[in-house]
């Protein structure tokens, strides 16, 4: 090999190596041209397809996820929506029951202050009537024992009608003047 | 070095000629232009491999090669270009970086041993597709007098230089810049090549001679280059496909 090699050599000391050949050109040229052709036609956009669906595949997983999480959270508000509502409704409820029961203990209230008002008027006005009606009945039984004993006592009759009822009333506006007084 | 008379057969450019394997009708076909055309093999294998029935849930092929994909797409176009303006450029700069870098790999390949791009046309073919692309683009996008201020970085507030400014532009981007593209890449693997021949042919030769510790020095030496050398393959596959998406940037750029 190393002979060969000086063999060489010796056959061609002229050469300059920037001195391309025309056979070597022709051949680089073809060389780099199948494998551009190649490249270009076939194998990158193959492989950018390829790409294209992986990218896709990864965005629509992405954009998949994105829409469950928009829905998950409108389902969300949904309910935090009608649980407000049901509060609101709730307290809604309880405040009318409340007044309901504050007015209709009212109403009793009212009903019973009436109702005694009534029972002691009721009582005050039998009160009277009895009162009155001792009264009278005791001033008549009164006047008729008074009269009975000054009769006994004087020994006549007072008959006379005008002069006993005088004298009676006489007799008894006196009691009721003691009366008043020592009140 | 060899003409002291030690009989070291120092590695030069005869490392990277090549007797035709094949002679069809006076086309010379060599081991360079048989690895130039297994690495449009192989890259079109493995991303048929990979995509060819690709699947939203990937293999572990198909997960290697959007890996590879992906450090294209994002890491350098989208990065130069914006993902709006880079689209169109995907496949160009995809295609650019898995070749340049599998044409690379030959370097520390046991048989092949040979990196494609360190033969001048290979890189030079390349450079000049994305020079055309590149002209093309600013010619569509700028019109005739646009293309040219933008070739020479026409700015009126640079005032007094700006003529000197102009010329140096104009030979710097139209003239210069295929070339120092081309060849970045090119003396790159060209010297990555050289010196893994001269540590594997040193550790051959010392190994025969009295220095025998000198064997393996020069035989670490080889491993480490190698190590080396897979990572500089890797990192010129990107400067080239970074550089190309600048220069299209360029063309694509709003006048200033």
């Amino acid at each position: 090999m190393i002979a060969n090699l000086a063999q060489l050599a010796a056959e061609e000391t002229e050469q300059n190596p920037l001195l391309p050949a025309g056979p070597e050109l022709l051949i680089g040229t073809i060389a780099f041209a199948i494998v551009f052709f190649f490249f270009w036609k076939k194998l990158l956009p193959n492989i950018n397809k390829v790409l294209e669906e992986r990218r896709a595949a990864i965005e629509g997983g992405i954009e998949e996820a994105d829409a469950m999480k928009v829905e998950a959270q409108s389902v969300l508000e949904q309910y935090k929506a009608q649980l407000a509502e049901a509060r609101h409704e709730a307290a809604r409820l309880r405040q009318e029951a409340q007044e309901q029961g504050a007015a209709l203990i009212a109403e009793m209230r009212a009903e019973g202050q009436r109702q005694r008002e009534e029972i002691v008027a009721a009582g005050h006005a039998q009160i009277d009537a009895d009162r009155k009606a001792a009264a009278s009945a005791l001033r008549q039984d009164v006047g008729k024992l008074a009269t009975d004993l000054a009769g006994k006592l004087v020994g006549e009759s007072l008959e006379d009608h005008a002069r006993q009822s005088r004298v009676i009333d006489r007799f008894l506006d006196e009691l009721e003047e003691k009366a008043e007084a020592t009140r | 070095m060899s003409d002291n008379g030690c009989g070291f057969p120092a590695p030069g450019l005869q490392s990277f000629l090549f007797k035709p394997l094949a002679t069809v009708g006076g086309f010379e076909f060599n081991k360079v232009m048989l690895l130039a055309l297994v690495t449009t093999v192989l890259v079109i294998a493995f991303f048929w491999a990979a995509f060819g029935k690709a699947k939203v849930v990937p293999g572990k092929l198909q997960m290697v090669g959007e890996a590879g994909y992906d450090f294209v797409r994002r890491g350098i176009v989208y990065e130069t270009l914006g993902k709006r303006e880079g689209e169109k450029y995907v496949p160009f700069m995809v295609s650019l970086f898995f070749f340049i870098w599998i044409m690379n790999i030959w370097s520390v390949i046991p048989l092949a041993q040979f990196p494609v791009a360190s033969v001048i046309a290979f890189p030079m073919v390349l450079a000049a597709i994305v020079y055309i692309t590149w002209v093309a683009l600013t010619f569509k996008k700028h019109g005739f007098v646009g293309f040219f201020k933008n070739v020479t970085g026409y700015d009126k507030s640079l005032g007094a230089v700006l003529p000197l400014v102009m010329v140096i532009e104009f030979f710097s981007n139209l003239l210069v810049r295929p070339f120092t593209h081309a060849v970045r890449l090119f003396a790159n693997m060209f010297a990555g090549h050289l010196m893994l021949v001269m540590f594997t042919v040193a550790s051959w030769y010392l190994l025969n001679s009295w220095l025998v510790v000198g064997a393996g020095v020069s035989f670490v030496m080889t491993i480490a280059m190698i190590l080396f050398e897979l990572f500089v393959q890797a990192v010129q596959a990107y400067v080239f496909v970074l550089l190309a998406c600048s220069y299209i940037q360029g063309a694509l750029a709003e006048h200033h």
